[in-house]
This record gives structure tokens, sequence and C-alpha cells, in this order.
């Protein structure tokens, strides 16, 4: 089969790979239909993930149709057509029976690694480094599911893939930073970066009953996007956030804070350029100029949700504030399987339209220029759907991809 | 080194079996008594011996090849060549017997006699008129303070003879650990898992087979080249249903070892903490343990693992893996990674 390959830092191929194969009783393989790049993907993409080996699979945003099952499995049958959470949960362990499913003790069978990093080991994810159990991605044509009679979630033919793929991820990411921010009716809501999960964090504020919604980023194609999803919208190039979230809420600040951005958030002036080069010395693992501004300008009291992902070790975080002003700190990868069920049923209310947040439409083989586009924001890319069953460019697909023309069918999208 | 724990350390003597339940874990703790880290006893006593073996050994050297240098810094005279030559011999024989024998008690006592002896030969050089009379007096008070030491060093080594440490059952190479992991399933899952113990090679990854000779004692066979530590027998000296088990190898394991397996609960439907004990001597000793600990090739992290598997086995009927998945092309390292399992990926 046809998978994208890691092979270094901003270094991706698509290749020839063995197909996979059941392995364990609980497995099942499906054929990839709709693949998605997650902005997590782009930690990997440039070389923030440590744990990476040249030859791994990447990609955790998938679906498709089962073709093959294990023994073990008894809720699917070949030709289900499925949606698959990126987290691998067991259901059977401590965590799981708490549908803390991200937190799956049983998943990672390289769980000492983490531990060496993190103290204990979350779960196992598809395609996101050896420290998470070093499980062959999504990015293909084929992937092996372990235990898929936990994780994967059929859905109706009547919905479009990309209707439904961001259940995988991105949708339940964005709707748990939002639910965990206990928003009372008629709270403001502040959210940083306006990416896939930070658009899915606004939709759901507003689906859980906040009564503003302020998005932050810096690209106008996003910002326009919060707009027609109701949020108000601040570019942090234009405006002083603070001072602007201090003006907007009479001094109080922002019930609730989101931080959709993560480990390589992006900042002017002196800590930007701080942390940059603490980040290239490796003195620090992550950049995090949303969290700082984050745990700031929420009010006191208030909860700073932490979607967006980070790694290691961050530095000039004001803790202080969090202790003197009694903030509520939520995180955590996404449990995702908790979500499906409820989020599909939205979906199929037609409350939500996940198909909003996609840009780019681009064949498997081109996924290595859809990584450049999407890290460089190039030709307003949010959200790059791959179809790894597509036919291959037009142009020879051995050329340089940076000079491919995406052929029609995969030019972007523009609502 | 090498132990035989079924040589004294288990003897039928109440009072000695006593000592030797404290180092070894063939007795299983209460649960309430159980200690967090357990160090093996007398194991200062144990360092102080080796400590004057060596030092014996620097004496009788240095005694060996420089026997003027050592009468002239002694101030008994550049004429007891031979008798320092001789002295040297004795150091020697001391320092080898304290670090090979199994006992070192007795070359201890050895080493207190031969520091009488020197006290006499350094008296000597107390003779008025002696120009060294002035460095025999400091080693005359040196010498006295040495046969403190080793008086002590051998009588507490004769008095806690019994100790397997002491008498050879264990050596001071041997190691010991615990690990322990929390699951959800009863004491009683859990131990009826364990206790068909044909199970075992299905999670400890260094098993080949498991097979019963009887009720109480197994043959086990490892995978790997090293065919002298392929195979050996074990018994289970305890067995308490659904709360414990313990065992230890029989006459002529070459990697001896003995441990136990505790299951406490945790509370009403909170499942089952696994405790698990193991004494062994790594073959190699000490160095050679703490290298294979750098690349997780030690017992105690691949007992660590086992236990996560017996774990995943237990809860939900399986071990996660990716060994078998595609992957790209893997440069060095990566297959580096997996030939010493540190991933599991291939």
């Amino acid at each position: 089969m046809k998978a994208n390959v890691w092979y270094g830092k901003e270094h991706m191929r698509v290749e020839e790979v063995p197909d996979p194969r059941i392995l364990n009783p609980r497995d099942a393989i499906i054929r990839i239909t709709s693949t998605a790049i997650c902005g997590s993907d782009l930690h990997i993409y440039g070389g923030y993930i440590p744990g990476m080996l040249a030859g791994d699979i990447v990609g955790h945003e998938f679906m498709g149709e089962v073709v093959e099952v294990g023994q073990g499995v008894r809720n699917l049958k070949v030709g289900d057509r499925v949606v698959n959470p990126f987290p691998i949960a067991c259901g059977n362990c401590f965590f799981c029976q708490q549908s803390q499913f991200s937190l799956c003790e049983n998943s990672n069978p390289n769980a000492w690694m983490a531990e060496k990093m993190w103290g204990h080991s979350p779960a196992g994810l598809f395609g996101y480094s050896h420290l998470l159990g070093g499980y062959a991605g999504g990015q293909a044509q084929y992937a092996r599911i372990p235990f898929a009679d936990v994780g994967p979630v059929k859905v109706p033919d009547g919905l479009s893939d990309e209707q439904v793929l961001f259940l995988s991820d991105v949708f339940p990411t964005g709707y748990m930073a939002a639910e965990q921010c206990q928003i009372q009716p008629g709270d403001t809501v502040a959210v940083w970066g306006c990416g896939p999960v930070g658009l899915f964090a606004i939709k759901s504020a507003q689906l859980l009953g906040a009564g503003r919604v302020i998005a932050i980023d810096r690209f106008p194609e996003r910002l326009r996007k919060a707009g027609e999803w109701s949020a108000e919208v601040l570019n942090y190039e234009q405006v002083d956030v603070p001072e602007a979230l201090q003006e907007m809420t009479g001094g109080r600040g922002p019930d609730a804070c989101i931080d959709a951005v993560g480990m390589e958030g992006h900042s002017h002036g002196v800590f930007g350029a701080y942390d940059r080069v603490k980040q290239s010395l490796m003195l620090e693992s992550d950049r995090p100029p949303a969290l700082r501004e984050a745990l700031k300008v929420c009010r006191n009291g208030g909860t700073v949700s932490i979607p967006g992902v980070y790694g290691g070790f961050l530095d000039k975080v004001p803790f202080g504030s969090i202790v003197n002003r009694a903030l509520t700190i939520k995180s955590g990868q996404t449990h995702v399987q908790r979500y499906l069920a409820p989020l599909l049923k939205l979906i199929e209310q037609g409350a939500i339209d996940p198909s909003f947040i996609v840009t780019h439409r681009l064949p498997l083989e081109q996924a290595p220029e859809g990584y450049r586009m999407f890290r460089d924001k190039e030709d307003s890319c949010i959200k790059v759907v791959l179809k790894p069953w597509a036919d291959p460019p037009t142009l020879n697909s051995r050329q340089s991809s940076g000079e491919v023309e995406p052929q029609s069918e995969a030019k972007p999208h523009l609502h | 080194m090498a132990t035989d724990f079924t040589q004294q350390g288990f003897s039928r003597s109440p009072q000695q079996r006593a000592t030797v339940t404290s180092a070894i874990p063939s007795q299983i703790p209460s649960r309430r008594s159980y200690p967090r880290r357990q160090r093996l006893p007398s194991l200062n006593g144990v360092a102080l011996a080796q400590g004057l073996g060596w030092f014996s050994i620097a004496l009788g050297a240095a005694a060996l090849i420089a026997p003027g240098g050592v009468s002239q810094l002694t101030g008994i005279g550049g004429d007891r060549r031979s008798v320092v030559r001789g002295v040297g011999i004795r150091e020697l024989a001391s320092g080898v017997g304290i670090l090979t024998q199994r006992n070192p008690a007795p070359w201890l006592w050895s080493r207190a006699a031969g520091d009488v002896l020197d006290l006499a030969l350094l008296t000597s050089g107390l003779r008025p008129g002696n120009p060294g009379r002035g460095r025999a007096a400091a080693a005359v008070a040196a010498v006295a303070g040495v046969l403190a030491v080793d008086a002590l060093a051998a009588a507490h080594l004769t008095k806690h003879a019994g100790h397997p440490l002491v008498s050879g059952v264990a050596a001071p190479t041997d190691l010991y650990f615990e690990t322990s992991i929390a699951t959800a399933k009863s004491p009683e899952e859990c131990y009826r898992f364990w206790r068909n113990i044909e199970n075992l090679p299905r999670f400890m990854e260094s098993l080949e087979s498991v097979r019963a000779l009887d009720e109480r004692r197994f043959h086990w066979v490892a995978k790997g080249p090293a065919a002298a530590v392929r195979e050996w027998d074990c018994e289970i000296t305890e067995d308490r249903p659904g709360a414990a088990l313990a065992w230890r190898t029989l006459n002529g394991a070459q990697v001896p070892n003995a441990g136990s397996v505790i299951f406490e609960p945790v509370g009403p439907g909170r499942g089952t903490i696994v405790r698990l004990s193991i004494h062994y001597s790594p073959v190699g000793g000490r160095l050679t343990a703490a290298l294979a600990k750098l690349l997780r090739q030690d017992p105690q992290s691949q007992v660590r693992e086992d236990l996560r598997r017996f774990k995943q086995l237990l809860e939900t009927g399986e071990i996660a893996t990716t060994r078998g998945q595609p992957t790209g092309r893997r440069s060095l390292i990566g297959r580096a990674a997996r030939r010493w399992r540190l991933t599991s990926s291939n």
C-alpha cells in the first residue's frame, strides 16, 4: 500500500510499504477513504516530537471501510463504514471504565518511554511517536486498528466523509476543550488559535451556552471562519490582546480561556525571540505564548482549558497567577471515544457541519506538499484532507512535489 | 557469582530459616509489614570485609614488590626484607581468601592474627636507639587500629554465620527488587491466572515454556542461545489461594532465584495491586547488572514489562503490540531500537 512516511525534520515521503495485517484478536483492518493532516502532525513535521524513528507512518485522523476483523471483534463486520478515534483504548482498564480513554493503561506497548518522560504513560496513539506506542498511522491506504471493538464508530451513508472525518480528532478535541470550561449560560470564552481545534472549540462553546466567544489569531481567513461561526475576533498583530480582552469584559477577564495553539506558539517582541532561542538551544521544549497570555487575562476563579499540544518543559509560565487567582487548569488528550455518539448526533441533526473547516483536498501522494502548505498557512490553508485512493496527480508523482499542481479535483475549496 | 539458594539457606533448621527469610522472599511478607524497599541486611559487614580483603592485597603487593621501602617506612630497619616478604605473602593469602571464599569470616580472623604478629614485629622497632623509632610508633598505632577493625568485622560475620550473605548462600553480588502493578481484576482472578503456571510464558517474554513436574514443582525453559541457563527446575514454596505465591529454584539452576507474588486487594471494586519480589544472582555480577540496566536488559526492567503484559492479558485478553506492522525503511538507530526491544515496533 501507499503511506506517508516520516524520515526526519520536514522530511516525509509517500511510498510503497507492506499492507497491515491483523496482529491481535481485537484488531481490524480498514481501507482508508479519507484522512487529514492535523495541526499536531505539524509538530512531528517540524521535528518537535521526541521518540520518532525514520520509517514511521504518520497520521491519526482517518476513516474508511472495514475490510478485515479479528476473531475478538463482534460489533464490526466487513463493509462497515467507520470513523476511527486517534487514541487507542482497551475499554477494560481503570481509566477506560471511567471513559478516560486517552489514559488507557493497556494500549501503549512502549509505556516505559512515556514514563521516563512524563512519569506515567497515557494511551497509545496512531502515528504519534514511539513514546506513544509507535503505532503506524492513517495517512495511508490501509490501517490496522487495535481494540477495534472499542474505538471505531459506524457512520451512516447519508453523511459525507468530510462531515464525519473530524470525529476522529479535531471536533471532539475542540468540544472537550469547551466542555472542560464548565460554561455557564452567558459566559464569555476566549479562544487562542483559530485552526481546526480552535474553530470547533468556538462552535462547541456556543453549543454549550456561551454568551460571547472571542477568537484570537493573526490569519485573516481563520478569523473570517471564526466570524462566520459568530465569534468576535481579535487579530493579535493589530491589537494588544490582553488589553482588548480586559476592555471587552469590563476589566474582569473572560470566564474561560482556551489555548488551541500549543507548543509552537508564535509571538512578537522579546518573549517571542526568547522562546525561539531557548527552543532551538533545547533549553525549553515548547513555546507557550498563548498559554502565558491566557493565564494572565482569565478572570479570577476562571478556567483555562488547554487542548493545544505541549510535549515537555515550559518556561516563564506565570504559575503564581494560577495559585493567587484560583484558576482551574484543564487539559489532556481527547477522550474521543466518549464523544463519538453525541457529536455524531449533532452532525446528523445539522447543529454543526464539520466540513466547514476543509480548505484543501489532495491525493495522498501530495501529503508532503500538504504539510508544507499547512505549516506555512499558504493559500489560506486551514485543513487538508488527503484521499488515499484518488488518482495520482497528472504530473509524474516522482517529480519534486513542490512543483506539482493540484489537479482540478484537488483544487482548494473556498467557501 | 552464581548462588545456590538450596544449599543452606532453606535448610530445615528453624533457627537458620528465620535468618534466611529476612533476606530471601521465600516467605511471603504479611501485607501490613511489607517493606517498601528491602535492603539485604548486614551488607555493610560484607562490604567492610571486601574492603579489608583489597587492603590485604595492596599491602601484600607492596611488601613483596618493595620490602625495603616497607621496612624503612615502618621503622623496623633495612635488614628485615625476608620477614617483610613473608608478611606480604601472608597478606596476599588473607586477601584472596576474603575476596573469593564464600565464608570470609575465617580469613578475617587470619588477618587479625596476622595483625598481632605484625604488632610483635613492629614493637621491636620501638627499642631505644632505633633511628626509625618514631615511624615504628606510628606503625604500631596504625596496625592496632586495623586489628580492631579486623576483629570487629570477623566477629560480626562469625555472629551472622547463618545469614545467606555471610554463609555464601547469597553472594554480595545478589540483587533484590520489587515491582508492582495495579489491575482492575480481583485478587482471585489474578491469582488463578498466575497459579496456572503454564500461563507464565504468555506474558514472561524470556520464557519459552513451563511444564508441571507435579503439583508444586515445575520445569522452566527460557528462550535464547545460552544453553547452560536455558532450563531449570523450580518449586512453589508457599501457596495462598487468592492471595500469594512464592517459589525458588531447585538444585542445579545456573541462575538461582527466588521470588514471591502477592495479590493485594485495593478496596471494594478497586481491583488488585500485584506485588512481585525477586531475589537473584546476576550473571557477571553487579557491574554487568548495571550495564544491563542501561540497555533495559536487566531482570528488573524485564520483569516490570512482564507484569505489564500480565495486566494487559488479564484485562484485555491480548498484549498490545506493533510488531509486524508496516513501516518505511528503518535507519540504523531504528533497527538498533528494535534489536534491543526499546520499542515494540519493527
